[in-house]
């Protein structure tokens, strides 16, 4: 009998369920429990750069919005820096970088309200676009969902961004680049549909 | 020195996107495969947390929301260790734990299941993780409860965990099974995971040894995130 590696396995996923913001979001679920929930202020007070608002609906197979689901975001700051000790250099006090939104029950629409990331490091010498990284989980969904949101209005620095050049199919590539809304009091606003299934599902990642 | 990179996710003990016998699985499941990514600064890092985002009684289930007295139900403490793959602590990372009542009911505006609220029971929980990966939470034994998948599909008594890491490609949420409870085997949201070992890897152990006697039950159980690599000829994450 060959040795054996002594690994341990990472524990299975299980659904987040219908009743996620009891735990994560106690004051959605219709209570008052926490001092403070996590996640509410992605960039804190003293973040530099452009603020934005980021929107959407995460879409069933059906065409349907999904209203019970929970993003996270994790994000850089304008400079392209992560608040994390590999990050890449310092952030701004206060500046966490992650964020945690649940939909509205009636609409599905759900939306956060941020600073736009800088680029950051790729592989190999590379730079990758500015972008948010997400993680989508609901009821239905067995294992969290990764995602990117990259921008509209950086179209030289997508074309050259690593992991959206290894998507093989170009049609597919849009489904991760937000649509560019109306301003709202002078705040640039994009819009993020996240689609799990049809002709437009967005590309999700094996990270 | 480059930072080393997370061991590839094994898929094959995690539940797959769709399993139709969890009914709404199947319009909420991505049909196109997902493509596959090396790891990125983007990945390896994560969102860190510290003492001053959390309070000492946010782990006491049975203290943290209590208004005239303590909640009905058996009392327990569950605790373990988060480890990573290669069996290192992981510190000073958030664990999160949502459940229903002892009665099986969610304090939550949407569940509307016929078992009575607990006035003294939130039904949330959060801690970090000390410097050798421990845990603890003090709770009450959640029930199990119907949920509308077939007309008769009981979730077995189940507490709803969800772990950071220190990157977010370990970002986890996942739930715990008790011991013995015969529904386990009947629950097609268990099912959905396809690996029986992974399924007992889920399910936490009477330890008797943590009982606080005449008071607690104590349940042993451990939380794997993934790890990173640890070999002399690893990739670099940049460079030539």
């Amino acid at each position: 009998m060959p040795q054996e590696l002594h690994y341990l396995r990472e524990s299975a996923s299980q659904t987040a369920g219908p009743y996620v913001h009891i735990g994560l979001a106690p004051g959605a679920a219709g209570f008052d429990i926490y001092r403070e929930e996590l996640g509410r202020d992605i960039a804190g007070p003293n973040a530099k750069g452009q603020r934005i608002r980021v929107e959407g609906l995460v879409i069933d197979g059906t065409g349907s919005p999904v209203k019970d689901v929970l993003l996270e975001v994790w994000q850089p700051n304008a400079n392209g820096h992560y608040a994390h000790p590999e990050g890449g250099g310092p952030v701004e006090d206060g500046f966490r970088g992650w964020g945690r939104v649940i939909t509205d029950f009636d609409s599905g629409e759900w939306g956060f309200d941020t600073v736009k990331p800088g680029p950051v490091p790729g592989r190999n010498g590379s730079v990758q676009a500015p972008h948010l990284n997400l993680w989508i989980v609901a009821r239905g969904i067995n294992i969290g969902l990764n995602t990117r949101m990259y921008f509209p209005d950086e179209a030289d620095a997508n074309a050259a961004d690593p992991v959206i050049n290894l998507i093989e199919w170009e049609k597919r590539r849009a489904t991760l680049i937000a649509r560019q809304s109306e301003d709202r009091d002078g705040v640039p606003v994009y819009r993020f549909d996240i689609r799990l299934q049809g002709d437009d599902e967005t590309v999700f990642f094996d990270i | 020195m480059k930072p080393a990179e997370y061991h590839q996710r094994d898929r094959s003990l995690h539940p797959p996107a769709l399993t139709p016998k969890y009914k709404t699985s199947v319009a909420r499941s991505p049909r196109w495969p997902m493509i596959s990514l090396e790891n990125t600064i983007s990945e390896i890092t994560g969102p860190r947390f510290g003492h001053a985002d959390i309070d000492p009684i946010d782990n006491d289930l049975i203290r943290n929301y209590a208004k005239t007295g303590d909640p009905v139900g058996e009392r327990i403490i569950v605790h373990g260790r988060v480890l990573d793959e290669n069996a290192r602590p992981v510190p000073n990372t958030l664990v999160e734990i949502w459940q229903a009542n002892a009665g099986g009911r969610y304090r939550h505006k949407k569940d509307t299941y016929l078992a009575p609220i607990d006035p003294n029971f939130g039904g949330c929980g959060r801690t970090l993780s000390d410097e050798n990966g421990q845990y603890a939470f003090r709770t009450i034994k959640p029930g199990a409860y119907p949920w509308r998948n077939r007309v008769n599909n009981w979730r077995p008594a189940h507490i709803h965990v969800s772990v950071f890491g220190s990157g977010f490609l370990q970002r986890l949420i996942t739930q715990l099974y008790f011991e013995g409870d015969p529904l386990i085997a009947h629950c097609p949201i268990v099912h959905a995971i396809p690996d029986r070992d992974a399924v007992q890897q889920l399910t936490a152990k009477l330890d008797l040894n943590a009982t606080i006697p005449l008071d607690s039950i104590a349940y042993k159980f451990d939380i794997v995130l993934r790890g990173r690599r640890s070999t002399l000829f690893e990739n670099r994450l940049e460079g030539n």
